[in-house]
């Protein structure tokens, strides 16, 4: 057992509980039909269209979150043009951030 | 046994480098002979690093003078200062050298075979055990320009090792770049060193830190080594070098690269806490580490979810990891002056930023191995082009699993424990952090969720036909991670009060650090 | 007048570390790139040095000293040590330089970038 802030936390309930919904499935699996054969009872679709062949069903990493990426484009526009690659850059960007760090110490000072 | 431990801390640094000179030497008579050498040393500090770590558990910290009758004698006799090289060695230093002993030792057993079709494994070996021995230096230093000497031995070899196939033109880029905004930094923080010398002619941090004023050039020394160990820590917006770097270092190094920039990460915090400690404006500087640190979880995460590159991925969430890190800690380092606040969160909050730097270097140590054991068998770091390899690769996926599992902070592993801690006490503090964290935790969790579904699932991809697991050594240095993981996991409580409360304390009581070596002076 | 002239040195190092830094922000050639590092390091070595004079100072020999008043003896072994690793990471980014010249037939910091994004 962990204290935390508002009480404290241990792995051995969820640990138990992993278990006890992995036998459950387990369970449920059994009950299922034992005598289905692949291609009797139809074929698989998809909204009534025909499937595509097996190796080309797989979603390709990139499109995973193609919704979230689009609605944050121009995120990915600055951040990606941002990362320019360039050794100078990086120095630039080092220099500014020192430099905002010596006004932000000295300035609260004075305040 | 007695004789061993009172000279650990020494023995520690010089194993390896004893090691990383013999290694030519050995790889000329045998291969396997170099390999055996190599991977006993390692153990061996891993061994000493436990004697050592239980020592201090047990009965405080432990200093070593170079070049002393005895190493007790921080001070000569006479002398109002201590003038030789010091080593203190106290339970934050401890917990850092344990995670970069194991870290290292994981990272040789796999590169054993990894590195099977490379030629040059002499060197490789020797960089490998130069870097373990720049790290410990870094953790156990009790000497500003001490510190500056490791960081470079450790720049220097890191960027070798990242740049050591030299057949591949963006490995050499990679290992440019690092060495690059390493060199720029370190000369920094020789200048805030000269800064400190200046003044006080001092350079041993203890004795600095009873002396330090927070002058006008002590504020200008604050802010050049506070940038420079972020920009060696890879914090956003300084963290450009890191996907660079970690994307394009062979196998076993990446880890091993990724461990000492966590190495200066603890040096930011031995500065700010040790060196500085009540003396500076604790607020500020506070916010100034939780700012980067939200930066750099919001950015890495974000950037780590768009990338199809499977290191580059993993090099991303690097960087989001260590925004945790600095989140919890800077929170602390913000209440430090106002003990009331320091009791009732702050304590807990650094508890959870230390607690996840050990967790963080086993899982995400872990994951840049299986990243790279999927390259090794596929030949591939797109993954576009992966696909279904997760019943060829049983044990790759189970690894790949535990690793990601954790470090998305799904309960009942580490990654959870350590992060409610943060989310918990960083809530008090300021509401809006914590939410922040929470989110970037779930964009952890979407961007593996990504990773496992396009190289694990699915029907076998056309570009990787026939992919076997990998050899057996590989698995074990994997191995050794994730059993560590899952102890952490079955026994947080053990981990948090035995080890990290020891190490937040240590941070917090300037006055034992100054004692180990000023101790019995006014 | 003294004065003036014993902040000379920190003058130098001013200006060294300020062409250092201008030479690695605004020069895109990898090798003037290191030159920059090293022009740097020079200045931060000038620093440390500067820091340990003494007015009149001797050489900080306890055999037979003629001198009461010696230069500090630390700075300098700082400087000897910083030199020392100085030369190591010039040779080394010098010889990465090198072999990304023969893979790639160019050393401008703009078109070495494959890493990005």
């Amino acid at each position: 057992m962990m204290a935390s802030p508002s009480g404290c936390w241990g792995p051995v309930p969820w640990i138990i509980a992993t278990v006890v919904s992995v036998v459950m499935a387990c369970l449920i699996r059994t009950r299922g039909q034992k005598g289905h054969k692949r291609g009797v009872q139809g074929e698989a679709f998809l909204m009534g269209n025909k499937m595509l062949p097996e190796h080309r069903s797989h979603v390709r990493a990139h499109n995973i979150y193609w919704g979230f990426f689009q609605g944050l484009k121009r995120y990915y526009a600055q951040a990606t043009t941002m990362h320019t690659g360039i050794v100078n850059d990086y120095i630039i960007w080092f220099l500014t951030f020192l430099s905002i760090t010596l006004i932000v110490v000295f300035a609260l000072e004075l305040l | 046994m007695d004789v061993l431990l009172a000279h650990s801390p020494v023995l520690i640094i010089a194993i390896p480098l004893l090691g990383a000179f013999l290694t030519p030497l050995i790889s000329r008579v045998s291969d396997k002979g170099r390999d055996v050498l190599v991977i006993a040393t390692l153990v061996f500090v891993e061994f000493l690093v436990i004697i050592l770590a239980v020592d201090i558990y047990l009965g405080g910290l432990h200093i070593y003078a170079l070049g002393a009758s005895s190493p007790l004698l921080a001070r000569p006799e006479h002398h109002m200062a201590p003038v030789r090289i010091v080593l203190e060695v106290d339970a934050m230093s401890i917990l850092m050298g344990f995670i970069s002993a194991t870290v290292s030792l994981a990272a040789a057993i796999y590169s054993v075979s990894f590195m099977r079709r490379d030629t040059g494994k002499d060197k490789f070996y020797t960089l490998l055990l130069l870097l373990t021995a720049g790290m410990m230096g870094l953790e156990f230093t009790g000497d500003m320009f001490n510190l500056f000497i490791f960081l470079e031995i450790l720049s220097l070899s890191g960027a070798a090792l990242a740049s050591f196939r030299t057949g591949f033109v963006d490995a050499l880029e990679g290992g440019f770049k690092y060495m690059f905004i390493s060199a720029v930094a370190s000369l920094m923080i020789l200048f805030a060193v000269g800064i400190f010398y200046g003044q006080y002619n001092l350079l041993n941090i203890a004795a600095l830190a009873q002396a330090i004023q927070y002058t006008t050039l002590d504020k200008i020394a604050l802010a050049l080594l506070i940038m420079a160990f972020i920009m060696k820590l890879a914090g956003v917006p300084l963290h450009m070098w890191a996907p660079d770097t970690y994307s394009v270092a062979p196998a076993g190094t990446t880890p091993m690269i990724y461990v000492a920039s966590q190495a200066c990460m603890y040096a930011l915090f031995r500065v700010c806490f040790t060196l500085y400690g009540v003396t500076l404006n604790t607020l500020t500087i506070g916010w100034i580490v939780i700012g980067i640190g939200l930066l750099s979880m919001f950015v890495g995460v974000t950037m780590a979810v768009y990338q199809s590159d499977i290191k580059r991925l993993m090099a991303y969430h690097a960087v989001s990891q260590s925004g945790y890190m600095l989140l919890g800690v800077g929170v602390g380092l913000a209440v430090l002056s106002d003990s009331q606040a320091l009791s009732t969160y702050g304590r807990q909050a650094m508890g959870g930023g230390i607690f996840h730097i050990i967790n963080n270097a086993m899982y995400k140590g872990l994951l840049f191995l299986t990243a790279e054991a999927l390259f090794y068998a596929l030949g591939t770091r797109d993954l576009n082009k992966m696909g279904g390899i997760g019943g060829n690769m049983r044990y790759t996926c189970v690894f790949f699993m535990i690793g990601a599992l954790a470090i998305s902070g799904i309960p009942p592993f580490n990654g959870f424990a350590s992060k409610l801690l943060i989310y918990e006490s960083v809530y008090q503090f300021n509401p809006m952090l914590s939410v922040v964290a929470m989110m970037v935790s779930i964009m952890t969790l979407a961007s593996f969720v990504k990773v496992f579904q396009s190289a694990f699932t699915g029907p076998i991809s056309p570009h990787v036909r026939a992919v076997k697991e990998v050899p057996k050594p590989m698995l074990g240095g994997m191995g050794i991670l994730a059993a560590i993981i899952v102890f952490f996991s079955l026994f947080p409580g053990l981990i948090m009060d035995q080890i990290v409360e020891p190490a937040v304390e240590a941070l917090i009581n300037q006055g034992t650090y100054m004692n180990g070596i000023m101790g019995g002076m006014s | 007048m003294t004065q003036c002239i014993s902040n000379i040195p920190f003058l130098a190092v001013a200006a060294l570390i300020g062409t250092g830094l201008s030479i690695i922000v605004f020069n895109r050639n990898l090798i003037k790139l290191v030159m920059g590092i090293t022009v740097l390091e020079a200045g931060v070595n000038l620093f440390l040095v500067g820091l340990g004079y003494r007015q009149d100072g001797g050489v900080p020999i306890y055999t037979n000293a003629c001198h009461t008043n010696m230069v500090l003896p630390v700075p300098q072994a700082l400087t000897l040590t910083s030199i020392v690793i100085g030369v190591a990471i010039t040779a080394f980014m010098l010889s990465m330089i090198m072999v990304i010249y023969r893979h790639t037939g160019h050393i401008d910091a703009k078109r070495s970038r494959t890493l990005k994004g």
